[in-house]
């Protein structure tokens, strides 16, 4: 027993010590960031250059059966063939934080001139995005941003500020700027929710919205069925409830099924970000007015045109440079490598029927 | 018959052509990158076989390790969070791990319960503490000195870090199974656990250790997949429990305990892996990556039980 004892006390006085000198968070977030990658600031941009022939992408979404994901890289593999560049969409089944690693070691290894991705985690991604950048792959994320010193570019959907600035409007457009509104959101820690949540309040903030209060955010956790509970227990609970917002194409539709099968069907209003096939019924039969989503073939579209102006160096990934993007016209590079596709589009009755995702 | 068709040569043999056929279909496969990640990607699923190959043999089962990978992940990223040395981290990680472990070999050889029963359960329980921990959050931004080391080759060698302690470890535990009384004690108690028992062997304390090793190996692996991925998350790592059996049973371990051997283990982790890289460099789809390993899985298993139901038959009966 005492050899084992003496292993103890020798291990918990080296964790004691280790404790007190180690390498701490703090240590390394006081160090100094990183350059940014040398291939960007080294290559210089010629905006008039023309996009090179039979370009090899690939698109990995979070998973490979997400039919939002599935559009959006369809719309990217067709954008592809109109400047004679060759598309494929690969990724793993579950939407997990590291499924996504082993396939972009694999697309490094097959020569790809670019990979676009859905990243799962910002994070976990980081380390063969960069091995990739290293053998001279462009990467650009899309939907959903790598840490930003991962990629050269990602493409936004929109701007978190405008798409919650534009909920808010929509609907107080809707009430006519008055009455108790709620938010149903995705789960409580939601980042995309919660930032677009955080614009809405400070948005309500403005003076012209002070006759509208928002008395509660409720979470559905993006699961059909607790989305549905919780637009029932909001309704019961705010009886002079006038307004909700849903944020999330699975909360609102959940909340549109609840709606229009109750006794608030045309006494509240139900607006958020939703998919016109999901939606269409709603609005057809008086549920819903109007709603919001960016067009996600357009996100495919200008991801793909984008990944083609990196490799054929119309752009580097700098702040200001300008690129054409075929049918969708010229954009210019943000900030961090952001482009924005654009403010979110608003369906309604009369437009619904020219969609189809 | 006996020697040369033993299951795990074989498998080893399997091994052979699929590398073979890699090198000569896909040009990206039997380069000193692709290899060295796809050894890299292994690292986890191949520390913790060691010993789960050990628990096998004598005849118990780990179900809990991805678990156990998943709240040392999720304590490290905590703890880190919260300001404390990353080299005081790793141990207490590692040290929960042993916990865990302990729990399990208690619950097993205390109480007599069933490792399959008893791992299913702890397997949620560890998961559910690891969101306690952690919540739905994800913690990055490591130590880039620690980081590295999960990630880039021995100096020299296509070998990351964390294989190249996984054939130190490989090393010690052939030697173990293979060389030393200990070793044969675990054969006996899989083979036949009373017989064990009469012989003196003390079952009940070695199977408690192996549980107590399986728990802090799977701790350590958490804290390589933490570093590996630079992101520390409560879902880290769900499934691989899996991944791993299914390497052991590949590898010739037979569930029943008492049979197999180390070397046929790793070559059925090897051949998991490769094979999978191979198939996505040919952009194979995963359902059938999924349906190629499952139908491997299941023909590794009848194969050795059709070999001894055919072979009495062919000698006329004994």
């Amino acid at each position: 027993m005492t050899p084992m004892r003496l292993t103890a006390v020798t291990a918990l006085l080296a964790l004691g010590v280790a404790a007190c000198s180690g390498t701490t968070k703090s240590t390394v977030t006081s160090a100094p960031a990183p350059a940014p990658a040398s291939s960007s600031s080294a290559a210089k941009a010629d905006p008039n250059a023309p996009i090179k022939q039979g370009l090899k992408l690939a698109f990995l979404p979070k998973a490979i059966n997400n039919p939002y994901e599935t559009i959006v890289d369809n719309a990217g593999i067709e954008a592809a063939k109109e400047y004679q560049g060759e598309a494929k969409e690969v990724g793993p089944s579950d939407a997990s934080a590291s499924s996504q690693i082993s396939y972009i070691n694999t697309l490094t290894q097959q020569g790809h001139d670019a990979i676009l991705i859905a990243a799962n985690d910002a994070n976990a991604v980081c380390g063969p995005l960069q091995q990739a950048r290293a053998k001279g792959i462009k990467i650009v994320a899309y939907d959903s941003d790598a840490a930003p010193e991962c990629r050269d570019l990602f493409i936004n959907q929109a701007s978190s500020e405008e798409v919650g600035r534009s909920q808010v409007k929509l609907l107080a457009g809707m009430i006519g700027n008055k009455g108790d509104i709620a938010i149903l959101s995705a789960t409580a820690n939601a980042t995309n929710q919660n930032t677009w949540i955080k614009f809405m309040k400070d948005e309500l903030g403005k003076p012209e919205y002070k006759d509208m209060k928002l008395v509660k955010v409720a979470y559905g956790d993006d699961d059909d069925q607790k989305s549905f509970t919780q637009t029932q227990g909001l309704l019961q609970a705010y009886p002079n409830l006038k307004g909700i917002i849903s944020p999330t194409t699975v909360g609102i539709s959940a909340a549109a099924r609840y709606i229009s099968g109750s006794k608030y069907k045309g006494k509240v209003v139900l607006t958020g970000l939703g998919t016109p096939n999901q939606m269409r019924q709603f609005v057809k039969d008086k549920t819903v007015e109007k709603f919001a989503l960016w067009n996600p073939k357009d996100l495919g579209y200008l991801a793909s045109y984008a990944a083609a102006a990196l490799v054929s160096g119309q752009i580097t990934g700098a702040e200001g440079e300008t690129f054409k993007a075929g049918k969708l016209g010229e954009r210019t590079i943000g900030k961090q490598g952001e482009v924005i596709l654009g403010p979110p589009f608003t369906f309604d009755a009369a437009n619904i029927d020219q969609f189809d995702y | 018959m006996a020697k040369v068709l033993r299951w795990d040569v074989l498998v080893g043999a399997l091994l052979i052509a699929v590398f073979a056929a890699g090198s000569l279909t896909s040009p990206g496969f039997a380069t000193v990158d692709n290899l060295s990640f796809a050894l890299g990607d292994l690292g986890e699923i191949a520390l913790i076989a060691l010993a789960m190959t050990m628990l096998v043999v004598a005849a118990e089962v780990d179900l809990s390790v991805a678990s156990v990978l998943g709240l040392s992940s999720a304590l490290v990223g905590s703890l880190w969070d919260g300001g404390m040395a990353i080299e005081a981290i790793i141990p207490i990680a590692v040290l929960t791990g042993a916990v865990c472990g302990l729990v399990n070999g208690l619950l097993v050889t205390r109480l007599g319960l069933p490792s399959l029963a008893v791992t299913i359960g702890t397997l949620a329980l560890y998961r559910g503490l690891a969101y306690v921990v952690l919540g739905d959050r994800a913690v990055a931004q490591f130590p880039p000195d620690y980081t590295a080391l999960a990630v880039n080759d021995v100096p020299g060698t296509p070998i990351p870090y964390p294989i190249a302690v996984f054939v130190l470890l490989a090393a010690a535990v052939g030697v173990v199974l293979h060389a030393t009384g200990f070793g044969r004690a675990l054969y006996a108690i899989g083979a036949q656990e009373q017989a064990a028992f009469f012989a003196g062997i003390r079952v009940k304390r070695i199977k408690l250790l192996l549980f107590v090793i399986s728990g802090t190996v799977a701790a350590f692996a958490g804290v390589v997949f933490t570093l590996r991925y630079g992101s520390a998350r409560a879902d880290n790592g769900v499934g691989i429990e899996l991944a791993v059996i299914a390497a052991v049973l590949l590898g010739g371990v037979d569930f029943d305990g008492g049979k197999g051997t180390l070397g046929g283990v790793i070559a059925g982790v090897l051949l998991i892996g490769l094979l999978r890289n191979l198939l996505m460099l040919g952009d194979v789809s995963t359902e059938i990556q999924s349906i190629v390993t499952g139908l491997l899985l299941i023909v590794s298993v009848l194969t050795p039980r059709l070999v001894s139901l055919v072979r009495p038959a062919l000698k006329g009966s004994p």
